[in-house]
């Protein structure tokens, strides 16, 4: 009786160190997997926003994410009001204003170019004015507002800081902090 | 104290310290099979000696194989497939293996599922059985990531993507996962370590625990016969060799089953030889370009019932039955109510559930590989319907099925 005690109160203590210990290489082991610093620190890209034309897409880098720069022209800007959203079944209009960027007195649509349904790249169909993701048939306005299903939401837009006729991603600005608050992009 | 005696021979040593001839007669000369099986119950030999050759050429692939995002394409593309010598057929062995075993996984499963070999005591070869499915498509997906290619890199973004868990946003895990915001150098890095270690290392547990699950309760047979093997090999030690409904294992019936194996060898090196490029991508032959989507981005044919199951559905609602369809065969032996282990052949509405899954699987893998337009993407909508119609339906034709 005496002994058996003995061997469980052992038994317990052991538990209770292979517990913590346990614990500790689980997180051990997750902050491993974890992006490195130096990845996270390569996370900022400088754009020179005055090269831009009008309806022409341009793709450019952040985080390793492609990101789309689409200056509108004042037709975009006028026909946006006619979209319907088939996602919220509203014109895309009232949305498409508030993602777009006013740099220098012209407007810009900036978003990582990325399917909010599963990762891939649209495309820009320019005479069509919108984009159109081979995947699964997704379908965004030239604002990058959601206009076909399967993807749930429109275009992510990255954290930016306006900086005259410089847009630096990566950092984020009062005006990106109106846009989450917005809910007009989720946090990327 | 165990008492040692002077060996008369090296193997009466070896038995001494070992107990060899006690482990061969468990393993081998008393593990009793039943007559009254078919080719189909080779299946799992093939899968275990193709797995084997995987093992070989993969091990002759990590030679030379560069996991850094700058070196893998042509460390795969140009180093092992034109300097190397003999290079190319480790790769095309190792590709033809990879795809073929999925194959043979289906056939074994679908045989499974024919005689009822899930039930009555063998629902752990069923489980240990799933188990190998899900590691061996955990080895074929990091593994197809490693050439770095278009498909790589496409399907990595893709796949990973899946866990940002639709509405959730779970974006943190996704780039916990990876290591980084997009597929780069630390997510190769890890998916590498995955498939020539870790996953391998399960693989080899998982089939240790398949064969032991088969142990006691033996492999069934084509009749839905109860064998009772001890009176079955009483009879077969006695002498009784031809009334006997059991054989031995070794070397009776492993000499049935190395013909069947030796048919399938030459089949898959006639692939190996004449037909390697089914098994290789023609996309993935472009270096990875996070820049620029492929135009279509669609798995390996294997998974593509599964991806077909997601693709109808919006994103939440499209993983939930992603999920279900993952995780469903698990449940078989306990979805199906009815006490028959007899083949379908004999289970009246169980028959045609049976064609039925099996016919819905083909359409489902081939409108996955069709771009989802049109008719095609009609047609893969309805046949996910009736995946899951199937599966609800289940426990209720059989738990009305008459007992034979
Ligand atoms: C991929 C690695 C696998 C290997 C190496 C393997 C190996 C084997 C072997 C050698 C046998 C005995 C011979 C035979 O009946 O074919 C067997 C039986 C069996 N396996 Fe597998 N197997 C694998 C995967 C699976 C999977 C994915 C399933 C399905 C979930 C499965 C389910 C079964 C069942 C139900 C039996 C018993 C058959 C019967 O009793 O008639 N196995 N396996
Ligand atoms: S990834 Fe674009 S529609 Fe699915």
């Amino acid at each position: 009786m005496k002994n058996s005690s003995r061997r469980g109160f052992m038994g317990k203590a052991f538990g209770a160190v292979a517990g913590v210990g346990a614990v500790a290489s689980l997180y051990a082991m997750k902050r491993s997997w974890d992006p490195l610093p130096s990845v996270k620190a390569a996370g900022f890209t400088t754009l020179d926003m005055s090269e831009y034309k009008e309806n022409e897409l341009v793709v450019e880098k952040w985080r390793g994410k492609p990101i789309f720069v689409l200056k509108q022209s004042k037709e975009m800007l006028d026909t946006e009001d006619k979209n319907m959203s088939e996602i919220t079944g509203k014109t895309t209009s009232a949305m498409d204003k508030k993602r777009l960027l006013k740099i220098g007195g012209e407007y810009y649509m900036v978003c990582v170019g990325l399917c909010t349904h599963l990762g891939c790249i649209p495309g820009y169909r320019p005479d069509k004015k919108d984009f159109l993701c081979a995947c699964h048939g997704g379908m965004y306005d030239d604002a990058g507002m959601v206009t076909k299903s399967p993807p749930p939401r429109g275009f992510d837009i990255p954290p930016f800081k306006i900086d005259g006729m410089k847009l630096v991603l990566g950092e984020s600005s009062p005006e990106y902090e109106k846009m989450l608050a917005d809910g007009v992009t989720l946090k990327v | 104290m165990a008492h040692f005696t002077k060996a008369t021979s090296l193997h009466d040593w070896m038995n001494q310290r070992l107990g060899v001839d006690t482990l061969n007669r468990v393993l081998a000369t008393e593990y009793w099979i039943p007559k009254n099986i078919n080719f189909l119950w080779a299946m799992g030999m093939i899968l275990a000696i193709t797995f084997g050759i995987l093992l070989i050429s993969g091990i002759f692939l990590l030679m030379y194989y560069q996991p850094n995002v700058h070196l893998a394409f042509d460390s795969v593309n140009y180093t092992i497939m034109q300097e190397v010598g003999y290079g190319w057929l480790w790769r095309h062995v190792h590709g033809v293996a990879a795809s073929v075993v999925f194959l043979i996984i289906y056939i074994h499963m679908f045989t499974g599922i024919y005689y009822g070999s899930y039930k009555k005591g063998r629902e752990m070869i069923w489980i240990s059985g799933m188990l190998l499915f899900v590691a061996f498509s955990a080895e074929a997906f990091s593994g197809y990531m490693l050439p770095w290619g278009q498909m790589s890199y496409w399907a990595g973004m893709v796949i990973t993507n899946l866990f940002s868990l639709g509405g959730l946003h779970a974006n943190g895990l996704v780039e916990w996962i990876r290591g980084d915001y997009v597929p780069a150098q630390a997510f190769l890095n890890r998916f590498f370590m995955l498939h020539v270690l870790l996953i391998p290392l399960a693989i080899i547990g998982l089939i240790a625990l398949h064969f032991g699950a088969l142990r006691i309760p033996h492999v069934n047979n084509q009749d839905g016969e109860e064998v009772d093997f001890e009176v079955e090999s009483k009879k077969y030690l006695a002498g009784d060799t031809k009334n006997s409904k059991v054989i031995r294992f070794m070397n009776d019936f492993l000499a049935k089953d190395m013909m069947v194996v030796g048919i399938y060898l030459i089949f898959f090196f006639y692939l190996v030889f004449y037909h390697y490029d089914f098994a290789m991508d023609p996309v993935n032959f472009d270096p990875a370009n996070g820049l620029h989507t492929p135009t279509h981005i669609y798995p390996e044919w294997y998974f593509l019932w599964s991806y077909e199951v997601l693709r109808p559905f919006s994103t939440n609602v499209g993983l939930i039955a992603f999920a279900f369809a993952q995780v469903i065969f698990f449940f078989l032996p306990f979805l199906d109510r009815s006490p028959n282990a007899v083949p379908a052949s004999r289970r009246g509405l169980f028959q045609i559930w049976f064609w039925a899954m099996l016919v819905d699987m083909i359409v489902l893998t081939a409108m996955g590989k069709v771009p989802p337009e049109g008719s095609f993407s009609v047609i893969g909508h309805y046949a996910a319907l009736t995946f899951f119609a199937l599966w609800i339906a289940l426990p209720f034709i059989t738990k009305f099925e008459k007992k034979v």
